[in-house]
């Protein structure tokens, strides 16, 4: 088995081939940082400077550009991501509901992971199935037309 | 397009694929192959066809067999009766109003009133494909247009063709390019907007996953247009699928040819590239749009400088909507007067629309111009779900405004909309039935809005926060006489005074509520009711005795054991510790609870009691 500390320079080193490769790129910083929260699960500081370092810019420009986009974390998140669509068309549909549904189901509030480490709940606007509204999603897999506790019950016991 | 005996068109739009669609097209694979017909029948995945409501949808030519909401149980008896037997499955077809005849996909309704242009091939080419998109006339117009036209002829035709934005501000489309054009910088770009922060819409995701050729076709003719060599399709990080067609198809027209040096043996030479947006609804707008492509925080600049002078790296730049680039092939090779014999006075053309909320089909629909919202809601969107009545419409998402049945036969085109406080928008539709509050719509959208302020100028910073307070207030039962006067002055000062289009049209969505359902800001302040028992703490919940049987059950549920009583008694709330979680009335075995607008007397004298005591100790 691999010790975590090295684990952390493979990672590390991931992420350096990253920003070689994307160096060039005008302006890469953005898509840099994709790949690296992509890679670490999150964008610590520690991860942060790493970047600033290697491409030669202050690391408050970056710190910056995380803290302003919905899409960047600073905190680490469960194994699944469950994001629940508050959309306006889920809005409609009882989204507020089905959020109350889910943190009673799992035991947290928005932006919260579960003690087990298995869900983080994360609100995101529209994921594009309004059809199916009110909608949630748990990494690549969505779940739409929830209205009630039976139904999250069942979804949320599959990924235990 | 094939040679195969049958084309089967599964649809594979984001609708269709959450409700599984990849399973029964994996299905098919394997049914097929298990039966040796691999060779007769062709499985085309297609972008979204429409009535994302039905589905998973798919459509079997040579007929047109429409069949809706298909499991992957109902594949081995399509093989089996309508390929091999030639009997569609009429279980699994829409049928006519009087449930006599089953419905090919031309005749659904839904359709009929639907003129689809940037739409054309959605659903029904497979958007991986180039061939098929060259098939169906794709990039001809390029090639007429480098080959035969002048950049200034380009800009002449877009001119009289009428085309406006369709990113919401419906500016229109030729003014811009020709201030591009008539600029001599060496160095100019062309951006595709395809952020799409509207919450609720899905028009641009569609058209980019369904028929991603079309945009780079109509980005290519633009940047002719305007003398840009560079192109960039700027997509939130939310629409991976979108992003990955693009990437695709970028690649493919670069390997036939048609995107790179000299194409069409011109001297027109291209190169474009897709940048992902990080979620921020403001970078959709234009110049925070060009600061996150340079790599900076999204905040944006005022304008002018606008980008058409100074944008992308401070060169001139043009910033265009996917939907506005999606017609401008088919304006090309059918001509400006067929598209401007569409549409009204002032909009021409048609718009695409995502229709959800309380409407029986939801999906993408495209409409010409000028149709009426009672057209839009009740002939394609075929109406109100259940035994509920029409309320309200939002057009615009967060900066546009509701819309209510006075307004039914408005005709849509952007300065109709306007007048009546409501916007074009990039084309999200809500439906709302009557038992929507709409205090608490009206809050949803202030809410999304202080959210996505970037924070940059003081009057959406902070005004839109005083906004929101007032409205919690409200909705929570603190309504004090003045709060819709107060409400309304700072909307119209934000209007003015904010620096981009978030802040400047953030206050829509509580104006036009106040101007069309003030009543029900009224009683939510005076009366301290929500008549449609939507805001928790204007409305209550209480136990018909009549009813109850004694069964005890709510009250060994409910959380706060704030329910007591017995056999003889029957139950009672007691209404001080309810917090409103409606466990009870989902566990009644006979249904004996109820929810009742307006604050519950008793919750409301212990309030007034503490106000009294809370000024007492002021003093
Ligand atoms: C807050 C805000 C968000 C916007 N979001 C979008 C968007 O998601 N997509 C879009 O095409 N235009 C959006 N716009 C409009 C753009 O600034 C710009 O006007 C548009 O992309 C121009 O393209 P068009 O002329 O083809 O419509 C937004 C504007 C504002 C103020
Ligand atoms: S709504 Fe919830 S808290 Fe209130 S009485 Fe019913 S179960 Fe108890
Ligand atoms: S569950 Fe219904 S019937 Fe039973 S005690 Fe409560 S109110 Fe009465
Ligand atoms: S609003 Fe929830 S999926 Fe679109
Ligand atoms: S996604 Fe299939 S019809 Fe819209």
């Amino acid at each position: 088995m691999t010790s975590a500390p090295q684990m952390h320079n493979d990672l590390y080193n991931q992420l350096k081939e990253v920003i070689a490769e994307k160096k060039n790129v005008r302006n890469p910083l953005i898509e840099i940082l994709r790949v690296a929260q992509d890679i670490f699960g999150y964008l610590p500081i520690e991860v942060q400077e790493f970047i600033a370092n290697e491409m030669n810019i202050p690391a408050s420009h970056i710190y910056g550009v995380v803290t302003f986009y919905n899409f960047f974390s600073m905190t680490p998140r469960g194994k699944y991501n469950l994001n629940v669509c508050i959309g306006t068309a889920c809005f409609v549909k009882g989204a507020p509901r089905l959020i109350q549904m889910l943190s009673d189901e799992l035991g947290i509030q928005m932006g919260e992971t579960t003690k087990d480490g298995l869900f983080t709940m994360t609100a995101v606007r529209c994921v594009g199935a309004c059809s199916l509204a009110p909608v949630f999603v748990i990494g690549e897999d969505t779940f739409g037309r929830i209205d009630s506790k039976d139904k999250v019950a069942e979804i949320i016991k599959r990924y235990q | 397009m094939s040679l195969k005996r049958i084309d089967l068109l599964i649809c594979c739009g984001s609708g269709c694929v959450s409700a599984g669609a990849i399973k029964i097209k994996d299905q098919f694979h394997s049914v097929l192959k298990d039966k040796g017909l691999t060779n007769e029948i062709n499985i085309i995945e297609t972008g979204c066809m429409g009535p994302c409501d039905y589905g998973p949808v798919m459509v079997i030519y040579p007929e047109g067999v429409f069949y809706k909401k298909v499991t992957p149980e109902d594949v081995e008896e399509i093989v089996e009766e309508h390929f091999l037997k030639g009997r569609p499955v009429k279980r699994l077809m829409l049928q006519d109003e009087e449930e006599k005849n089953y419905l090919t996909n031309k005749e659904i309704p839904f359709y009929q009133k639907q003129v689809k242009v940037a739409l054309a091939n959605c659903g029904y080419i497979d958007p991986e494909s180039i061939e098929e998109y060259i098939a169906t006339g794709g990039y001809e117009a390029l090639g007429t247009v480098l080959t035969t036209m002048t950049s200034q002829q380009t800009i002449d035709v877009i001119k009289k063709s009428g085309l406006r934005g369709r990113g919401g501000g419906g500016f229109p489309t030729h003014l811009k390019w020709q201030m591009v054009h008539d600029n001599p910088s060496e160095e100019k770009y062309f951006i595709c907007n395809g952020d799409e922060g509207d919450p609720g819409a899905f028009m641009d995701r569609s058209l980019l996953e369904g028929d991603p050729h079309r945009v780079l076709e109509g980005m290519m003719i633009a940047a002719y247009a305007i003398g840009a060599k560079n192109g960039f399709f700027y997509i939130r990080a939310e629409y991976p699928l979108a992003i990955k067609r693009i990437k695709l198809a970028i690649q493919k027209a670069k390997e036939a040819g048609l995107m790179g040096e000299n194409i069409f043996g011109s001297n027109f030479s291209f190169e474009a590239e897709v940048r992902t947006g990080a979620g921020a609804f403001v970078c959709g707008e234009e110049t925070a749009l060009i600061h996150s492509i340079e790599g900076q925080r999204g905040n944006p600049t005022p304008k002018p400088p606008y980008p058409a002078v100074q944008g992308l790296l401070k060169k001139p730049t043009i910033v265009n909507n996917v939907e506005t680039l999606g017609n401008i092939p088919t304006i090309i090779l059918k001509g400006a007067e067929w598209f401007s014999s569409m549409g009204t006075q002032t909009s021409k053309g048609t718009k695409v629309f995502a229709l959800t909320g309380d409407v029986r089909n939801t999906g993408l629909v495209e409409v010409p111009m000028g149709i009426t919202l009672r057209e839009l809601i009740f002939d394609v969107g075929g109406g109100i779900i259940g035994d509920h009545k029409f309320k309200a419409v939002q057009l615009g998402g967060p900066s546009g405004g509701c819309l209510t049945t006075q307004h039914l036969d408005v005709p849509i085109d952007y300065e109709s909309l306007k007048e009546r406080g409501a916007m074009m928008g990039s084309g999200g539709v809500i439906i709302m039935n009557e038992e929507k509050c709409m205090v608490n719509v009206a809050k949803f959208f202030m809410d999304f809005c202080v959210d996505e302020s970037c924070g940059k100028c003081a009057p959406c910073r902070i005004g839109l926060k005083q906004m929101l307070e007032i409205l919690k207030r409200i909705d929570s039962g603190n309504g004090k006489e003045g709060d819709i006067e107060e409400l309304q002055r700072l909307g119209e000062t934000i209007s003015k005074l904010a620096l981009c289009g978030l802040g400047q049209t953030a206050p829509n969505p509580v104006l036009s509520t106040i101007r069309y359902f003030r009543d029900e800001y009224e009683a939510h302040i005076r009366d301290k009711s929500c008549a449609n028992k939507v805001c928790l703490d204007l409305m209550h919940f209480e136990i018909d005795k009549s009813r109850c049987i004694g069964c005890s059950l709510c009250s060994r549920k409910c959380p706060t054991k704030c329910i007591s009583g017995s056999r003889e008694d029957k139950y009672t709330i007691n209404q001080l510790s309810c917090i409103k979680c409606g466990t009870c009335m989902d566990v009644c075995p006979v249904k004996a609870i109820s929810k009742v607008p307006g604050m519950h007397p008793d919750v409301k004298a212990k309030r007034e009691a503490e106000a009294i005591k809370q000024q007492n100790q002021d003093e």
